[in-house]
C-alpha cells in the first residue's frame, strides 16, 4: 500500500500544468518521428535529450518518455497505410492492417492499431506499478541459454504456425540468417562478409532492409498492376472509431494473450520485436479465423500491436530496476538518467522516489493522452487513402528514401533500399514469404551471440540448453510449436485423404 | 532537419566566448563509434551538456552514435572527412585496436589529437554473495574449476579479454571468455549468477554494486583511485585495493579523449584544446568523472601525442602476445 500511495503523489507530480504540457507536447512530436521511416523513436528522443538538461528530471523524463509512446502510436500509421513499417515492431502489423487499408477499411485497421497498442501498454505499466521488484528478480534468471531459448521459441512460434510451403519459408529465413551475419561478428570480434567494402562493416540495417522489401516492392507491384490504387472509399468519420470499439470484446482472448507474450517478451529481454512477430504466431495458430490472416483480418492487427506495445512498455522495468536497456530507445533515456545525475539500478527505485513514481503515473497519462490524439487523427491519416497514387507514390518514395538515408546517414543505404525493394518485388511474385526472412534478420544474430556464448561457458556442451527447468521449458515448448503445424498436417491428411490439400492458402506469412 | 532544430534551440542558449583566431561557424558534430547509452555515448553527452550549459561555445554540439565494426565505421568516417574543423571523434584504446584485429586500413595518426581527458580503470568483479574475499581465492578456485571459470566483457579481442588473457598468463589459471554487447549486459549476467567474474569498468558495474549483487575485488591500476566518498557497502572507490597490491600483477588503463580529422589549420586546432580544458574545469565534467571513478588526466599537445605513440606500442605488445593481431 505504500506503493499505492506513492503513485497517487506521482500522479499529482504529473498532472501539474506544465507537466500536462510537455506530455501533449511529448506526443506529438513522438507522432511526427514515428510516421516517418527511419527517424524512430530512438532517434526522437536523442534529437530533443539536449533540450531537457536544463529541466528538472522528472519533467525532462515525462517529456522524453511521451515522445516514445507517441512514436510507438505513429509507427502503426505508415505500416497500415503504405505497407512501411515505421519501426521495426510494426512488421507484423503489416501483413493484416495493409489488405485491410486497400479493401477501404484503414479507418477500422488504425482505430484496432491504436486501441491494441494502449490496451498492451497500459498492461505493461500495470507490471511495472505491481509487480517490478519481483519481475525484475525473474530478468536475472536469464543467461545466454536462457536468451537463445527465448529466441529460438519466437522462430519456432513463427515458422511451424505457417501452413504455406514449408520449403520457401525455410530458404527465406535461411536468407535472413545470412543477412544477419554481416558486420561485425561480437564473439570472434572479426568482419564477416563485408569483402573490404567500408559500407558493408555496418551490415544490413534492419530498418533500411524492411523500407525496401515491404515498402518499395509494393510500389512496384502497384505501378504494375496499372496505377491502380486501391482504398479509395476509405471513410472519414470519427465514428469508424466506435464502430470499431463495438467489435472489440470478441478479440479478449487474443488481446490478453498478446497481453501476456508481450509482457513477459519485455521483461525477459526479448524485446518488442519478438514479442510482435509471437503475439500474431500465436493468434493465427489459435484463432478460428486463422486462415484469413494475412488477408486483412482486424485480429492480426491487433495481435501484434498489443504484444508490441505490451513488451516495449515493460522493457522500461529492466532499464529502472536493473539498469539495462530493454530497447533502443530505453538506452538513450538510460544515458538521459545518467546526465540529470541519476543513477538507474536496483537502487533507484529506494533513492528516487519521486522520480520513479513520477515516470510510472506519467505512462497512465501519457498513453491515455497518446490515444486520444491519435484518434483524433484517423480520419485525417484514412483520408490519405483517397489520394491517387500518382501522387502519393513519388511522395512515399521520397519519405522511404530520407528513411533510409536517416539510418546511418549514408547514400549506400538508399541503393541498398531500392535493391531489397526489388528482392521483395521477386520474392512476392515467386511466393517466398518476407516475414521469415525479415525475423531472422533482426533476431538471427542476437540469437547467434547468445548460442556461442552459452557453449562458450559450457566448454562446448549442448547439455546447457537443458540444464534447468526454465530453459528446458522454453526448448520443449518451441519443439512443440515447431512440430505443431506439421504433425496437425499429417493428421489431417491422414483423416481426409480424399479431400486436396494439396493447395496450400497461398501467401498466408507474407 | 533534427540537427538544424537542435541548432536553433541550442544557439538561444549559448553565451558570448572570448575570440580566437578560428571560431565554429556551424554546428559542432561529436561523432561516438559506440551505440547510445555506452560509455563513450555517456561522456559525449556530458561534454554536450557542459558546453551548452556554461555557454563555452556559440555554436551548438550535436552527438551522433556511429557504432558499426567496433567503432571501425566512426573512424573511416572521421578519416574521410579530412580539413572538416566541424567534427570530432571521441576514442577509447579501440582506436589502436580496431585497426589491429581487422585489418581496417585507419590509424590514429590520420587524426588530429586534440586532447585527453581522462583514464579509465578496470576492476575484477564477483557476485555479491560468492566466496571468493581477495583475488587470490578466485585465481585458485578458478584454477580447480571444469569447465573453467566464467567471466565477461564487453567485445571480443579488445580491453576486457586482453585483461583476461594477461591474468591467465601471469597466474596460470584458464578462463573462458564470454563477449557481451556492453558492459551493462555483463553485469547484469554476472548479478545473475551466469558468470564467475567481470572485467568492467567501475561505471559499469557500480549500479549493480550499490544495489548489493556485485562487489570488486580489485582495481587493476597502479594506484588507488582518487574518490574517497562512500560508493557502496561502506566502501568508497579509493578503498578497494589495487590488484598488484594483492599479488595479482595485471594492470590496464584505458584512455578516453578527443580527436580531429586530418588536415586541419593549427588555429582550428588550438580553439578545441582550449574548449576542452575548459570543459574539464566545468562542474558537470568533474561531477560526471567521480560518479564513473574516471582518473582524471587532462594532456594534450606533444604529452598527449607521446602517450598516444607509447600506448599504440603497448597495445600492438599486448595484442600480440594475446594473438589477436590479424593475419593476411
Amino acid at each position: 500500500m505504500d506503493d499505492f500511495s506513492a503513485l497517487l503523489g506521482g500522479f499529482q507530480v504529473a498532472l501539474s500544468w506544465h507537466n500536462v504540457g510537455f506530455m501533449i507536447v511529448g506526443v506529438l512530436l513522438g507522432i511526427v518521428v514515428g510516421v516517418l521511416p527511419g527517424l524512430g523513436g530512438p532517434n526522437g528522443v536523442a534529437i530533443l535529450l539536449p533540450l531537457t538538461f536544463g529541466m528538472d528530471p522528472t519533467s525532462a523524463i515525462i517529456l522524453l518518455s511521451s515522445i516514445y509512446w507517441g512514436a510507438l502510436f505513429g509507427g502503426a500509421i505508415t505500416s497500415i497505410l503504405f505497407n512501411i513499417p515505421g519501426e521495426a515492431w510494426s512488421v507484423a502489423t503489416t501483413f493484416d492492417g495493409y489488405p485491410m487499408a486497400q479493401e477501404g477499411r484503414a479507418g477500422e485497421a488504425l482505430t484496432a492499431a491504436f486501441t491494441a497498442s494502449f490496451i498492451g501498454a497500459i498492461s505493461g505499466v500495470l507490471l511495472i506499478t505491481f509487480v517490478a521488484p519481483l519481475v525484475a528478480k525473474f530478468a536475472l534468471r536469464f543467461g545466454p541459454a536462457e536468451f537463445f531459448a527465448v529466441f529460438l521459441l519466437t522462430f519456432c512460434s513463427f515458422i511451424g504456425m505457417g501452413k504455406d510451403n514449408r520449403i520457401k519459408i525455410l530458404v527465406s529465413l535461411c536468407i535472413g540468417f545470412l543477412l544477419a551475419g554481416v558486420g561485425m561478428d561480437t564473439i570472434s570480434g572479426d568482419l564477416r562478409m563485408t569483402f573490404d567494402v567500408a559500407e558493408l562493416m555496418r551490415g544490413f540495417d534492419f530498418l533500411v532492409v524492411v523500407i525496401g522489401l515491404f515498402g518499395v516492392s509494393e510500389i512496384f507491384l502497384t505501378v504494375e498492376e496499372g496505377l491502380a490504387f486501391k482504398g479509395k472509399k476509405a471513410a472519414i468519420d470519427l465514428k469508424v472509431v466506435l464502430r470499431t470499439w463495438a467489435g472489440l470484446p470478441r478479440y479478449w482472448a487474443t488481446l490478453i494473450r498478446s497481453s501476456i507474450v508481450g509482457m513477459w517478451m519485455g521483461v525477459t529481454p526479448g524485446g518488442a520485436i519478438a514479442a510482435s512477430f509471437m503475439g500474431y504466431g500465436l493468434a493465427k495458430r489459435f484463432s478460428k479465423r486463422g486462415d484469413n490472416f494475412g488477408k486483412g483480418e482486424i485480429e492480426g492487427v491487433l495481435a501484434p500491436e498489443t504484444a508490441a506495445h505490451a513488451a516495449g512498455t515493460a522493457a522500461l522495468l529492466p532499464m529502472l530496476a536493473l539498469g539495462i536497456p530493454g530497447s533502443a530507445t530505453a538506452a538513450v533515456l538510460l544515458g538521459g538518467l545518467m546526465i540529470w545525475g541519476l543513477q538507474p539500478g536496483p537502487m533507484l527505485f529506494v533513492e528516487q522516489k519521486d522520480f520513479v513514481w513520477g515516470l510510472i503515473a506519467s505512462m497512465y497519462l501519457g498513453n491515455v493522452a497518446g490515444l486520444l490524439i491519435v484518434l483524433a487523427t484517423v480520419p485525417l491519416f484514412a483520408a490519405i487513402m483517397r489520394i491517387p497514387f500518382a501522387i502519393v507514390a513519388p511522395i512515399i518514395l521520397v519519405v522511404c528514401a530520407i528513411g533510409a538515408y536517416t539510418v546511418g546517414n549514408s547514400i549506400f543505404d538508399i541503393w541498398l533500399m531500392l535493391l531489397f525493394g526489388v528482392v521483395g518485388y521477386v520474392f512476392k511474385k515467386l511466393g517466398f514469404p518476407l516475414a521469415p526472412m525479415v525475423l531472422a534478420l533482426v533476431l538471427g544474430d542476437r540469437a547467434e551471440d547468445a548460442f556461442r556464448q552459452a557453449l562458450l561457458g559450457s566448454g562446448g556442451s549442448l547439455n546447457v540448453f537443458w540444464a534447468n527447468g526454465l530453459v528446458t521449458t522454453l526448448v520443449v515448448l518451441s519443439a512443440i510449436l515447431l512440430f505443431w503445424g506439421p504433425l496437425s498436417d499429417l493428421i489431417g491428411w491422414a483423416k481426409g485423404r480424399g479431400k486436396s490439400s494439396g493447395g496450400a492458402s497461398p501467401s498466408a506469412a507474407r | 532537419m533534427k540537427q538544424q532544430l537542435a541548432a536553433a534551440l541550442a544557439a538561444s542558449c549559448a553565451l558570448a566566448a572570448p575570440a580566437f583566431a578560428w571560431e565554429p561557424t556551424k554546428a559542432i558534430e561529436i561523432v561516438v563509434p559506440f551505440s547510445a547509452g555506452g560509455a563513450s555515448d555517456q561522456m559525449a553527452r556530458v561534454i554536450q551538456g557542459a558546453i551548452q550549459k556554461n555557454g563555452l561555445s556559440k555554436q551548438p554540439i550535436v552527438v551522433v552514435n556511429k557504432p558499426a565494426a567496433g567503432g571501425g565505421e566512426a573512424m573511416v568516417d572521421i578519416q574521410k572527412s579530412k580539413g572538416d574543423a566541424h567534427r570530432l571523434l571521441t576514442t577509447s584504446s579501440g582506436i589502436f585496436m580496431t585497426p589491429m584485429t581487422t585489418k581496417l586500413p585507419v590509424s590514429w595518426t590520420d587524426f588530429t589529437p586534440v586532447a585527453m581527458m581522462a583514464q579509465d580503470a578496470f576492476g575484477l568483479w564477483v557476485k555479491a554473495d560468492s566466496p571468493y574475499k581477495a583475488p587470490a581465492d578466485f585465481i585458485e578456485a578458478a584454477k580447480k574449476a571444469s569447465p573453467p571459470f566464467k567471466v565477461g566483457g564487453t567485445s571480443s579481442k579488445r580491453e576486457d579479454q586482453l585483461l583476461v588473457v594477461a591474468m591467465e598468463r601471469e597466474s596460470g589459471a584458464k578462463f573462458a571468455y564470454i563477449p557481451h554487447t556492453g558492459g551493462g549486459a555483463a553485469s547484469t549476467q554476472l548479478a545473475g549468477g551466469h558468470l564467475e567474474a567481470t572485467t568492467n569498468n567501475p561505471a559499469e558495474d557500480v549500479a549493480n554494486w550499490r544495489g548489493g549483487q556485485t562487489r570488486p575485488l580489485c582495481i587493476f591500476s597502479e594506484k588507488a583511485l582518487p574518490y574517497t566518498e562512500k560508493v557502496a557497502e561502506d566502501k568508497s572507490w579509493s578503498e578497494i585495493p589495487t590488484c598488484p597490491s594483492l599479488g595479482l600483477n595485471v594492470t590496464y588503463q584505458m584512455l578516453r579523449g578527443m580527436f580531429m580529422p586530418g588536415g586541419v589549420t593549427p588555429d582550428q586546432q588550438a580553439y578545441y584544446v582550449d574548449l576542452f580544458k575548459k570543459v574539464s574545469e566545468t562542474a558537470e565534467w568533474k561531477e560526471y568523472i567521480a560518479r564513473n571513478a574516471l582518473v582524471p588526466d587532462f594532456r594534450e599537445g606533444e604529452a598527449y601525442v607521446a602517450f598516444l605513440k607509447q600506448d599504440e606500442e603497448r597495445h600492438r605488445d599486448l595484442l600480440t602476445k594475446a594473438g589477436f593481431i590479424a593475419g593476411n
